[in-house]
C-alpha cells in the first residue's frame, strides 16, 4: 500500500493548519459565512439538515488497519459512534462540531488521510474497483494509477475552479465493478499487442441528466495518461458551460459538441501539451507501483475451509454470497456486508470498524477496501482462515450473507441527513430489506441490485440499479419513482422510468409486486431479474406495478 | 399580484454545533419549533429574517419556513421541516432524544 512521502505529509499538515486558522477567523468574526463556506467545503465540511457533515476521502477505497482504527476513534470521540461509507468510497461523519473539525483533520493526517477535494468544483476522490489488486479477472492493479491521479489532481492550480465537480473512476478488470461509464472520466486498463494502456471513456454521469460515457480513445498508451487527462480537463475547463449549473458537467459538453468534435479538441490539446511531459510522471508511477506490490500470499491447504462448508450451513450460505474469486490460489476476497437487514446501508459503528481493522491485521495482510456499494472488503484472505474470520464477523454483527442480493441496497443519506434531499432513502432501504427477509425470499430471488436516491442528484446511483428508486417531493409529500433495467457494469444501461411514482407507504408493496412478477415469469432459477427484464421488456413489470390501470385498459 | 403569504418562522443552524434553531419573539434562538415566533405579516417576517442574517456569529443559513399555529405553539408545515424538528429516522439522534 502507498505510504505518504514527506511531501504528502507536509502538504496535508499545512492544509490542516490553514483550516484551523480559518475556523478561528470564522469564530472571531474576521471571516463571514460567505467567505468561510468555500474554505470549509474545500476541506469536506458541509452543513446538512441537523448538523455539520465531514466527508473524508478514502482514495480508491483502500485503507489499512491503522487508518480504519483512526476512523473508529474519530467516530467515538467527535461524532456519535458511527460513520457512513458512501457510494464514492468516502466516509461521512454526520455530527461533528465546527470547533472540533481541525482536531479531526489532524487525527486524519496522523494516519495519512484528509478531506481535501471531497467537495467543490474540482477533481474529486478517484474511485477504483474495490477488488483491485486481488481479483482473479484483473489485468493489472489500477490503484497505482489512481494514486498518481490523486497526487496530480490534488491542489492542481489549473483545475481548482472547474465548471463543475469532476469524477474519475478506474478499473483494471474487464468486469466493471467501478461503474466507469457513469463517471466524467472512466478508465479501463487494456492491452494492445502486449503493451499496457487505457480505454478512455468521457462524459458519463447520473444526476438529473443521466448519460453513459462514450469512448474518446480506444487505446491510450500507459505513459500518455496524465497528459491526456490534462488535455480532457483543459478542454472541459475552456468549453464546459458556466452559465447554467445544470448544464455544467462534461457530459453536457459532450452532448452539445458531439463526440467527434470533443475528441478532436482533446486530441489537439493533447498534441500541444504532450511534448512538455518529460517522463517524470512515469518515474513517480514506478515508485508508486513498487508500493503496491502484492503481499506474500501463502501456500497452504484449504481443508479447513472445505470442512467448514460441509459442517456449517450458515458458513456455507455466507461463503456462497460474500466471497469472490482471488487471483492467488487458496485465497478469497471477502465482502463484509454493511447491510444487516433493517440496518442503515453503509453505516459501521466504531466497534465494528475496530473489529474490521483487527481482522484485516490478523487475516488480511492489513488491507481493507470500501466499495461503492457501501460494503467493506478484506481483499486477501487465505481460505483456511475463513471459518475463524466468519466466527469473528458473526460476533460483531457483520456476517450478513446477502452480498449482491435484494437487501444489499445502495442508499444515499436522503432526507434523514442531506440538505439537498427531497425525500428519505434510508427507511425505504430498511423496509425493503426487512420485508424480503420476513418473506424468506432473498436467496430465491437471486442477484438483484436495488439502488435508492433521495433526490435527483442520484448519489444512490438509482439510474444503474436493476430496480432504481428516486425519492421526490411531490406537492409537499414524499413520492418515489421506480426505474427498471439499469446496470452499472460493463453492460451498462440507464434504467427506464416505469411510470407514476408511489407514496412512502406504497413503495415497498410496489417493489414486492415487481419481484413477484419476476418470480412468476422467470424462465429458470438461473435467469436473474435483469436478464428477465431484458428478455421480457417493461410491460409485465408495469402491469405488476399498476394493476388498476391494467384492468382499466382491459375494460 | 404576489403570492399569498403563508405564516412563517425564521429558522437556521447554530454556527458551532450546526443544530437546527428557531428565532423567538425576543430575537433569541431556541432549539424548539414551538417556541418560535410565527410571523403572519410578510414585512415583519422579512425584517426578522434580515435581522437573523446579521447574526453570523450565532447562526448560519437563516430562512423563512412555513408554519401554522398548533396547540403548544407554531408547527412546521412541510415534511422537511418536520424532520428538522426531530432528527434522522434511522437513529434516536438529534432533537428527538432531548426533552422539550
Amino acid at each position: 500500500m502507498y505510504r505518504y512521502t514527506e511531501f504528502d505529509e507536509a502538504f496535508v499538515r499545512s492544509r490542516t493548519a490553514q483550516f484551523r486558522a480559518q475556523v478561528e477567523r470564522r469564530l472571531s468574526g474576521a471571516l463571514t459565512e460567505e467567505e468561510f463556506r468555500p474554505l470549509r467545503l474545500m476541506n469536506g465540511l458541509y452543513l446538512q439538515l441537523h448538523a455539520y457533515m465531514l466527508r473524508v476521502a478514502i482514495p480508491y477505497g483502500t485503507l489499512n488497519s491503522a487508518q480504519m482504527r483512526q476512523l473508529a476513534l474519530i467516530a467515538a470521540r467527535w461524532d456519535k459512534g458511527y460513520g457512513h461509507f458512501t457510494t464514492r468510497q468516502n466516509i461521512q461523519f454526520n455530527w461533528p462540531k465546527l470547533g472540533d473539525v481541525p482536531d479531526i483533520l489532524d487525527a486524519l493526517a496522523d494516519v495519512g488521510m484528509h478531506a481535501i477535494q471531497t467537495s467543490g468544483n474540482c477533481v474529486r476522490n478517484v474511485t477504483a474497483d474495490h477488488f483491485a489488486g486481488a481479483a482473479a479477472d484483473e489485468i493489472a492493479d489500477p490503484r497505482p494509477v489512481a494514486e498518481l491521479l490523486r497526487q496530480w489532481s490534488t491542489d492542481h492550480p489549473e483545475f481548482q475552479f472547474l465548471p463543475r465537480k469532476f469524477k474519475v473512476a478506474i478499473t483494471g478488470s474487464p468486469n466493471d465493478r467501478a461503474v466507469t461509464r457513469a463517471h466524467d472520466i472512466g478508465l479501463r486498463m487494456v492491452e494492445q499487442d502486449g503493451a499496457p494502456g487505457f480505454e478512455v471513456i468521457v462524459g458519463g454521469g447520473l444526476g438529473r441528466t443521466p448519460m453513459l460515457g462514450r469512448v474518446v480513445r480506444e487505446f491510450l498508451p500507459k505513459a500518455d495518461l496524465l497528459p491526456y487527462i490534462e488535455a480532457i480537463l483543459s478542454v472541459y475547463n475552456s468549453f464546459g458551460r458556466r452559465d447554467n449549473k445544470y448544464k455544467a458537467r462534461i457530459k453536457i459538453t459532450l452532448h452539445e459538441l458531439g463526440l467527434e468534435e470533443l475528441r478532436a479538441r482533446i486530441e489537439a490539446r493533447f498534441a500541444e501539451i504532450r511534448p512538455e511531459w518529460s517522463g517524470a510522471d512515469q518515474a513517480v508511477l514506478a515508485q508508486i507501483e513498487a508500493a503496491f506490490a502484492p503481499p506474500a500470499f501463502r501456500d497452504a491447504p484449504v481443508d479447513a475451509y472445505e470442512a467448514a462448508r460441509q459442517r456449517d450451513p450458515v458458513f456455507r450460505a455466507w461463503a456462497d454470497t460474500n466471497l469472490a474469486a482471488h487471483r492467488a490460489p487458496g485465497h478469497a476476497i471477502v465482502t463484509v456486508s454493511l447491510k444487516a437487514h433493517g440496518a442503515t446501508p453503509g453505516d459501521a459503528t466504531a466497534d465494528q470498524m475496530r473489529v474490521l481493522a483487527d481482522l484485516a491485521e490478523r487475516f488480511g495482510h492489513d488491507e481493507l477496501r470500501i466499495s461503492h456499494e457501501q460494503n467493506v472488503i478484506l481483499p486477501h484472505v487465505h481460505k483456511s482462515d475463513l471459518p475463524a474470520l466468519h466466527a469473528a464477523l458473526k460476533a460483531a454483527g457483520l456476517a450478513t450473507a446477502n452480498v449482491g442480493l435484494i437487501s444489499d441496497i445502495i442508499a444515499c443519506p436522503g432526507m434523514d441527513y442531506c440538505a439537498l434531499a427531497t425525500a428519505r432513502s434510508i427507511p425505504v432501504a430498511q423496509q425493503i430489506a426487512e420485508r424480503f427477509d420476513a418473506l424468506d425470499l432473498e436467496h430465491a430471488i437471486g442477484p438483484l441490485k436495488i439502488k435508492i436516491s433521495g433526490c435527483i442528484n442520484a448519489c444512490g446511483h438509482h439510474h444503474v440499479g436493476h430496480i432504481g428508486i428516486l425519492g421526490l417531493d411531490k406537492a409537499g409529500v414524499e413520492n418515489y419513482q421506480i426505474t427498471l433495467g439499469g446496470d452499472g457494469t460493463e453492460t451498462a444501461a440507464i434504467g427506464e422510468r416505469a411510470g407514476p411514482g408511489f407514496a412512502y407507504d406504497e413503495i415497498v408493496p410496489a417493489v414486492e409486486r415487481l419481484i413477484r412478477a419476476y418470480l412468476e415469469q422467470r424462465e429458470s432459477l438461473a435467469e436473474s431479474f435483469l436478464q428477465a427484464y431484458r428478455r421480457l421488456g417493461v410491460a409485465p413489470f408495469k402491469a405488476a406495478l399498476y394493476p388498476q390501470e391494467d384492468k382499466a385498459h382491459a375494460a | 399580484m404576489s403570492r399569498r403569504f403563508t405564516p412563517s418562522v425564521v429558522t437556521a443552524n447554530a454556527l458551532l454545533s450546526g443544530e437546527v434553531v428557531y428565532q423567538t419573539a425576543t430575537g433569541e434562538w431556541s432549539a424548539h419549533h414551538h417556541e418560535a415566533l410565527l410571523h403572519t405579516d410578510p414585512e415583519a417576517a422579512q425584517a426578522a429574517l434580515e435581522r437573523a442574517q446579521t447574526q453570523g456569529l450565532v447562526v448560519v443559513g437563516a430562512y423563512l419556513a412555513e408554519a401554522r399555529m398548533g396547540k403548544t405553539g407554531p408547527e412546521p408545515l412541510h415534511f422537511r421541516e418536520v424532520f428538522r424538528t426531530r432528527g434522522p429516522s434511522n437513529y434516536a439522534h438529534g432533537k428527538q432524544t432531548e426533552p422539550c
